[in-house]
């Protein structure tokens, strides 16, 4: 395997890593401030649905993006009404939030499937974008994979470097102190959850017009458990939501390409790596109890109530 | 009060107040709310349609009611919901979050297939109990690598046995483009037809209801002595209510994970023989409509008891039975089932809240 090869495969790679990167991101600042959704997936299906809705009715690839993250942010606040002013079950409201989300998804997307949307272009920096190696690997994405990278950096400079940032964590480990030093731990817990899904927007928008430009039910494929998990294994830290997106990102692609290179696999073989990736990471992950107890934030999950 | 909570305050001025008792009353009406709930909702989407939404009412939630076949076709539905869901509100009450019955109902239809394709010539009567067992044994190894990941390792259990829906999915598709083909079909991706003794009669002359519509009720009868009258079934149930007071009283958390997970993958198993035995009479690409998904629902709506889940699985395939109709009838996308199970669960969660509180409006001592 030479360069040739390797580039386009390690292109692609970051390219299905981005929708991984915001659904992950957003998921960690939801758990980092104490609440579990396990709605991501239906969020993603919603926001995917939404932005070719809107990129065909419109024509705009920015439109597109933002009708996505209204639509999964509009969800994602249904969730946060339920489980924070109502206090329902996390679990279990998450799990209805993707059935819903499942359900919504195909039943708004059924005129739309089969239909073209042309693919968010790729940015061609004059000059640079042609440098050999350098300008196809680092300098030919489209935009939203370059701001994937931005939204890296600003998640853990909010998470480790602001005030707000400092409360949202407190709200994740003890909501009771948070309350009592004056943090409006619901208030927080609402933007948390809401921000959570505006970013699984963003990656659902991202499936239906860049990584896979079309609509098709159930389109993201249980991309948005993969998120999920991605934040276990990143033990709730951001840079290795970053490095775990990329290497999902490579398993998905390489099953792709292993046809390509004459591997005699039977392809449907070849669909299972990234969700049995998916479990071995865990296994590889939770096998010492002292990893999760120490990383994860401590009230994950739980309901919280100021005047209980 | 902080101020910045105060917006929050302005837009929803209630406070929740926990009630001393937690309402009975309240955890039987809630899934009857729920139930209106959608259903008003339904009349809105229709609307929004263009539907005329009493025509559509009847079509969807009436007319799969009106004679013997229809009500047939409404019981046959319901088995898998049933079966899947009995098992898993024993692991939902225990706090076992078991969300893969889909690939254990997989599973098990292709463990019981096995047997049809490569049996039934030489295993008479006894195909049919064989193939039951095939897959109920199918469910329950594929649930036993989420059990044995979470006791070893620690793994959390929704996740993966989810992980295992996508992987079993692939494991059928291969099977059936693949060795299990059949060689005069055409080329569509399914097996060849199962053999006569290898299928299940239909109970009553008319429908296509079979025999695990009993099998699933006396299950029901079974899960209910299990739960409300076995020592195993109270330790399940305290693990679940209460874990520190069941870890107090050295109740095993491994043996509630590995009981809860392979009672649910077995019944998902019995789920996918039965349909696959039943009304599809092979193996193909797909053969479930998302039951094990559904049951998730039905498990909840059914207040994780055995006999509401009965009712429960009945409401859902209704449910199953209206999309279909309204497709038919009305051309309206059969995917509007999605939209109304989901909408139930949420809605039953909601409403699920006035078991424990009640809404008191804020009154503030001094104007502001």
């Amino acid at each position: 395997m030479n360069l040739d090869h390797l580039i386009p495969i390690l292109v692609s790679t970051v390219i299905a890593a981005t929708p991984l990167i915001y659904a992950a991101l957003g998921e960690l600042v939801t758990e980092r401030a104490g609440v579990l959704n396990l709605g991501v997936e239906g969020m993603m299906l919603v926001g995917a649905v939404a932005a070719f809705a809107a990129g065909i009715a419109t024509g705009s690839l920015s439109i597109a993006f933002v009708a996505g993250m209204l639509a999964a942010t509009a969800l994602s606040l249904l969730f946060a009404f339920l489980t924070l002013s109502l206090q329902t079950n996390q679990v279990a409201t998450g799990l209805a939030l993707t059935l819903f989300g499942v359900g919504l998804s195909a039943f708004v997307g059924r005129d739309y499937a089969g239909m073209p949307i042309e693919r968010v272009p790729k940015i061609d920096i004059a000059g640079l974008s042609d440098l050999p190696v350098i300008g196809p690997l680092l300098l030919n994405y489209d935009l939203p994979v370059y701001l994937s990278i931005a939204l890296y950096f600003a998640v853990q400079h909010f998470l480790t470097r602001t005030h707000t940032g400092l409360r949202l964590r407190a709200c994740g480990e003890s909501p009771t102190v948070a309350h009592a030093i004056g943090a409006p731990v619901i208030a927080i817990r609402y933007r948390a959850v809401m921000f959570g899904g505006a970013m699984a927007g963003i990656a659902g928008a991202y499936l239906s017009t860049a990584l896979t430009p079309m609509w098709v039910e159930g389109l993201s494929a249980g991309r948005g458990w993969i998120a999920l998990a991605l934040v276990v294994f990143a033990t709730w830290k951001p840079l290795r939501v970053l490095l775990g997106a990329y290497l999902f990102g490579g398993v998905t692609v390489m099953q792709l390409y292993a046809q390509g290179f004459g591997v005699e696999v039977p392809s449907e073989f070849l669909s299972m790596l990234p969700y049995a990736a998916t479990i071995i990471v865990l296994v590889i992950i939770c096998r010492d109890p002292k990893t999760i107890l120490l990383n994860q934030p401590a009230s994950l999950g739980k309901s919280f109530h100021p005047d209980a | 009060m902080s101020q910045p909570d105060s917006l929050l305050r302005r837009l929803w001025p209630f406070r929740l107040e926990r009630r001393a008792t937690p309402s009975a009353a309240m955890r039987l009406a809630s899934p009857l709310i729920a139930g209106v709930a959608m259903a008003l909702t339904g009349l809105i989407v229709f609307l929004i349609l263009g539907q005329d939404p009493l025509v559509a009412f009847r079509v969807f939630f009436i007319a799969p009611f009106g004679g013997s076949y229809e009500i047939g076709e409404l019981l046959l539905k319901a088995t898998p919901l049933m079966l899947c869901a009995l098992g898993l509100a024993i692991g939902f009450k225990a706090n076992v979050w078991n969300i893969g019955a889909e690939g254990q109902l997989i599973v098990g239809a292709i463990a019981g297939s096995a047997v049809a394709l490569f049996g039934s010539e030489s295993l008479g009567a006894l195909t049919v109990p064989l193939m039951m067992l095939a897959g109920a044994i199918g469910g329950m190894a594929w649930a036993a690598i989420p059990a044995f990941l979470r006791t070893r390792f620690h793994t959390n259990e929704i996740l993966v046995s989810l992980m295992l829906v996508y992987i079993a999915q692939q494991l059928l598709g291969y099977l059936v483009h693949g060795p299990w083909k059949d060689p005069a079909g055409y080329n569509f991706p399914q097996s060849r037809a199962f053999a006569e003794a290898a299928i299940l009669p239909a109970l009553v002359e008319g429908t296509r209801v079979t025999g695990a519509l009993i099998m699933a009720l006396v299950l029901a009868v079974l899960a209910w002595l299990f739960t409300a009258k076995t020592h195993a079934g109270y330790r399940m149930q305290v693990a679940g209510l209460a874990p520190a007071a069941a870890r107090y009283a050295g109740f095993s958390d491994t043996r509630n994970i590995w009981l809860a997970l392979l009672v649910g993958g077995g019944m998902a198993g019995l789920a996918g023989i039965s349909e696959v035995a039943g009304p599809i009479g092979l193996l193909q690409a797909v053969i479930s409509p998302g039951y094990g998904f559904a049951a998730i629902i039905v498990a909840f709506v059914g207040r994780l008891h055995p006999f509401g889940i009965v009712l429960a699985s009945l409401l859902m395939s209704l449910l199953y039975l209206g999309g279909e109709a309204a497709q038919v009838e009305l051309q309206l996308p059969s995917s509007i089932t999605g939209l109304f199970q989901g909408s139930l669960l949420f809605y039953l969660l909601a409403a699920d809240l006035f078991i424990g509180f009640r809404l008191r409006r804020i009154v503030r001592a001094v104007a502001p």
